[in-house]
């Protein structure tokens, strides 16, 4: 099932109109990290920023990759490289939930049709050493938001509050335009005959390949090496007086992703897993705090 | 007489915790006031999504005024002394009353309180409440530093009608609240309970979490009922679908019948684990295409948008329930046991491979007392745990066993094997059905040995509240597997043979606990558990120690038929009066023994029995030691019994005519060697001295 293309429920309109929601909240616009991440919170914007007392208010795409959750692109909702839109606002408003419930009217969904609820999702990130508390927001029984009010990051206290609002994109978009599969999403608004996309178009070759990367070929003695060096580089980036946290924390960011891909070629053992994560938490935790102290808010 | 009205409004507390919050919010608040000499006639609480709520009614305006009476110093106390506590009290010398008392004369003052403003203790008492309230888990937010649930927004206070003046951060009490957050957005302001009830429901919010579950039941009924359908309550989805809604609106959507095809289980775990719908069924049981969701809110098309919105959502799910359960049928079960090596049964016992692997030898073992072919006991062990990683188990873990039935059988396993798999979880727990068939049984059995006897190795047991591997739990299931298909299982043995299926590189804890002393450790918390499990059926506790503590039973079937006959005995007239003898006999020996710092269990000298009491009871013991023996031995414990009952009247006879601590040395020393004796002779029955009465 493919919805009429439509410009008002394309694929980029959704996103351009979450940028212009979250820039008149006084939200830095900002671009994907150019890096492979899991997800949006590893943003220096989100893990960094969240840190020390100065505000800060950003919202972004951050493209996400999860090699493990691959389907070959035979999956209508799973997908290795998906699209977050994230947002933080720190110190987190008293309207955090009024704030989100604007921004989905924004996007064309009228509460007076559709049920809207916040079901219990603590979230935690062992690798970056951080937890919050919050929900996942449910819209007609799916899950388009996770809403976390952040508590640690780095294994340190985040003192004011940060909220983070990450809004599922394809899924949001798959409600929306009413489709099924996440190839089906019209990309662009346009008819097919006047160049109109779909999410298919630009993706399936992409999580094929992938996937058969991720799971087949990814050369796990050359990632293995790799994730020692990126280890390594941000040891040393922080072992430096001053430290260089931002360069280190793109090794840390490195690192977590190697560790991923090592991951979903099903070559780490159940403890080995453990220590992979511990190391990649250490490097994070690192970072934050070198982060705090070139912000003149050391620990 | 007043009421006092709070409501604590904040973003969506976790459905899960709401229900103790409530309580919590009533206890702390009501001990508060008791604390305070504040009595009252009634104190209910309520819980929405957003809001904690109390009402407290016949509360007085004042604390009661109070009388105390103080002791002074005494009359002829240092002046010091006297002005001290003059001083102390605010009084003068006159104002004191001089009273005699057993302990000399002393000053005696009355002194009265005045009772505060009712209203005046709020505040601190609810800050109190606040500071300390148990939540399982707590948040900070925005640039304060207080801790609730999620954030607050709202404090309603009323006492008598007024605000009571209080905070939490900058959020000050008023007399109003908010209605449901999209139907009814605006400020509510009430004067009392009964106006906060009635206002609340105007503005869509059922304040009665009861109300909220009937009214989905009900309307879910209703809904269901139109199309001859009923619809599944699941008490547990039930309570947690109320603690989501303010305004519940059950809807029936429509589950594709393309997915109908899917296994009954997948499809009802696929819409309660991730959806919270409730299944429907037809007349003969059967699941119907249709669904039961609970939304928020009233809809402007009555729902239709929502119907909508969650069939899509639902149509996903099972799109990707499909999609594991066609990939997980595209490998079998018995290749994916190597697999296993990749999951954690517990980081120092290995991988669950290494666990398959002790579970199919130890089912070999235990199929033999379960009277079943070793290699289809091993077949269904080694596959058991086969389904952990297939999708569709990764994905909802609650179909772990239920999914390897499904793949066994999609393999060409036997149906034995296939039972065997999904059967081999249970019993968990005091009601949960217990297994019969004897290969489920074995696989069962071997499963929670396992993991018992491997977490007994690595020093994980049970303490107090914590049992975080659920090893009671096994331990209850293996009694369950045993006493309700009564197997003879020698568990000791099994124990110390499992012990051994641990690699060698366990060594270091295998010299910290031996496997004697493992088995016999192990023994014991089955013994507790086995009293626990049997004092609802109103076993005594007592006898099962009783039997236990000999040492030699470790066969529960046999250990249970011990207890039965011990109880019968006990329950008789000769078993009465022999337990009292025997206690005496006990005692006697035990106090001489202390006094002397002797032990007298040497043999009773024959030829020193000086009065026909003695030597009868001498006879009777003699006589009556081998043939207990050997009736326990051969499992005829009614025997045994008769055997002790033909001791009652020697025994009685002794105590009556003979003097145990007669002046004649050696006379004595014998006459407590038969005492001792008397213990010997019922010791091969049970350890008469933990029975109780």
């Amino acid at each position: 099932m493919t919805a009429a293309p439509d410009k008002k429920t394309s694929f980029q309109s959704l996103i351009l109109a979450l940028q212009t929601f979250w820039a008149d909240q006084g939200c830095v616009v900002l671009q994907p990290y150019d890096m492979e991440v899991g997800a949006g919170t590893f943003h220096p914007a989100t893990t960094l920023r969240v840190l020390g007392t100065k505000p800060w208010r950003a919202a972004y795409v951050q493209p996400s990759r999860r090699p493990a959750d691959g389907r070959y692109g035979d999956n209508p909702n799973r997908l290795q490289h998906y699209y977050q839109f994230q947002v933080i606002l720190k110190p987190s408003p008293d309207d955090s939930q009024d704030l989100y419930l604007q921004s989905l009217r924004h996007l064309g969904i009228d509460e007076g049709l559709h049920d809207i609820r916040f079901v219990e999702d603590d979230w935690e990130s062992p690798t970056l050493g951080a937890s919050g508390l919050g929900w996942e927001v449910w819209c007609d029984g799916m899950e388009v938001t996770q809403f976390t009010y952040f508590q640690q990051m780095g294994g340190m206290e985040c003192d004011p509050v940060a909220v983070e609002f990450t809004y599922g994109l394809e899924r949001l978009a798959m409600y929306i335009q009413g489709v099924d599969n996440a190839y089906d999403l019209d990309w662009n608004g346009l008819p097919k005959d006047q160049g109109g996309l779909t999410y298919g178009d630009v993706f399936h070759q992409a999580e094929k390949e992938f996937s058969t990367y991720n799971f087949e070929h990814a050369n796990t003695e050359t990632v293995a090496r790799h994730f020692k060096d990126a280890e390594a580089q941000c040891g040393a980036l922080l072992a430096l007086t001053p430290p260089l946290p931002l360069p280190a924390y793109e090794q840390c960011i490195k690192a977590s992703h190697l560790f991923n891909l090592l991951d979903a070629r099903g070559v780490i053992g159940v403890a080995e897993r453990a220590a992979y994560i511990a190391r990649v938490r250490a490097l994070a935790k690192g970072c934050c705090e070198a982060w705090l102290v070139s912000q003149g808010e050391g620990v | 007489m007043a009421e006092l009205l709070l409501e604590i409004l904040s973003e969506e507390i976790p459905a899960r915790m709401q229900a103790r919050a409530a309580d919590d919010l009533k206890r702390l608040m009501t001990d508060g006031l008791k604390k305070a000499g504040l009595t009252f006639e009634d104190a209910r609480s309520f819980v929405t999504p957003r809001r904690l709520a109390l009402v407290v009614d016949g509360l007085p305006v004042n604390q009661p005024d109070v009388t105390e009476e103080r002791r002074g110093p005494r009359v002829d106390a240092p002046e010091q002394a006297i002005q001290g506590f003059l001083k102390g009290n605010g009084l003068t010398l006159d104002q004191c009353e001089k009273r005699t008392t057993p302990k000399g004369e002393f000053y005696f003052v009355v002194v009265e309180r005045k009772g505060q403003v009712t209203a005046d203790l709020l505040p601190e008492m609810f800050n109190d409440m606040f500071q300390v309230f148990p939540w399982p888990k707590s948040m900070r937010w925005g640039t304060g530093g207080q801790r609730w649930v999620r954030p607050l927004h709202g404090i309603l206070c009323l006492f008598d009608g007024a605000v009571v003046p209080m905070a939490v951060g900058s959020t000050k009490s008023t007399n109003s609240t908010i209605g449901h957050r999209v139907l009814a957005p605006g400020v509510i302001g009430v004067n009392d309970f009964a106006e906060y009830r009635d206002k609340l429901e105007n503005a869509q919010v059922i304040l009665d979490a009861d109300e909220r579950r009937k009214a989905i039941a009900g309307q879910a009924e209703k809904l269901t009922k139109k199309e001859k359908l009923t619809v599944k309550i699941d008490n547990s989805l039930l309570a947690e679908v109320t603690g989501l809604v303010e305004w519940p609106m059950a809807l029936m959507g429509r589950i594709d019948e393309v997915f109908m095809d899917l296994p009954e289980e997948v499809l009802t775990t696929a819409m309660r684990h991730h959806q919270k719908y409730f299944s429907v069924v037809d007349a003969k049981g059967k699941l119907a295409p249709r669904f039961i969701a609970v939304a928020n809110t009233e809809a402007t098309d009555d729902g239709k948008a929502i119907i909508a919105g969650n069939e899509r959502v639902l149509r996903a799910r099972l799109a990707d329930a499909r999609y594991f359960w066609d990939q997980d049928r595209k490998r079998t079960l018995e290749s994916r046991v190597a697999g296993l090596d990749g999951v954690v049964f517990q980081q120092r016992l290995g991988s669950v491979l290494d666990k398959a692997e002790r579970m199919a030898k130890l089912a070999r073992t235990l199929a033999e007392y379960t009277g079943v072919d070793p290699d289809l006991a091993e077949r269904a062990a080694r596959l058991a745990k086969a389904d952990l990683t297939t999708e569709m188990v990764v994905e909802f873990p609650e179909l772990q066993g239920v999914m390897g039935r499904y793949y066994a059988l999609a393999d060409g396993e036997t149906a034995e094997v296939a039972e065997a798999i999904a059967d081999h979880y249970a019993p968990q727990g005091p009601a949960d059905r217990c297994p019969s068939a004897s290969v489920n049984v074995a696989v069962a059995m071997a499963d929670k040995i396992d993991s018992l006897v491997g977490f007994w190795m690595i020093d994980e047991k049970p303490t107090g509240s914590k049992d975080p591997f659920a090893l009671r739990r096994s331990a209850l299931g293996v009694i369950r597997l045993i006493v309700e298909n009564e197997l003879s299982v020698p568990l000791l043995e099994l124990f110390t043979a499992v012990y051994g299926f641990f690699p060698p590189s366990y060594n270091k804890e295998r010299s910290v606990i031996p496997a004697d002393v493992l088995a016999r450790d192990l023994l014991d918390f089955f013994a507790d558990r086995l009293k626990v499990h049997l004092r609802d059926k109103g076993v005594r506790h007592d006898l099962i120690t009783a039997v236990f503590s000999l040492g030699d039973e470790d066969d529960l079937v046999r250990l249970l038929a011990r207890v039965e006959a011990l109880e019968t005995f006990l329950a008789s007239d000769d078993g009465e009066h022999l337990l009292v003898a025997y206690k005496r006999a006990a005692n006697i020996v035990a106090i001489e023994e202390k006094k002397d710092g002797v032990i007298y269990d040497q043999p009773v000298d024959a030829g020193n029995l000086a009065d026909a009491e003695e030597a009868s009871l001498h006879a009777g013991l003699e006589e009556a030691a081998p043939r207990i023996a050997k009736a326990v031995a051969e499992e005829r414990f009614a025997d045994a019994m008769s055997a002790l009952a033909g001791l009652r009247a020697p025994v009685d006879a002794f105590f009556d005519k003979v003097t145990v601590n007669c002046d004649d040395q050696t006379l004595r020393a014998n006459r407590l060697r038969l005492l001792s004796r008397i213990r010997g002779a019922l010791g091969g029955v049970a350890d008469f001295s933990k029975i109780e009465g």
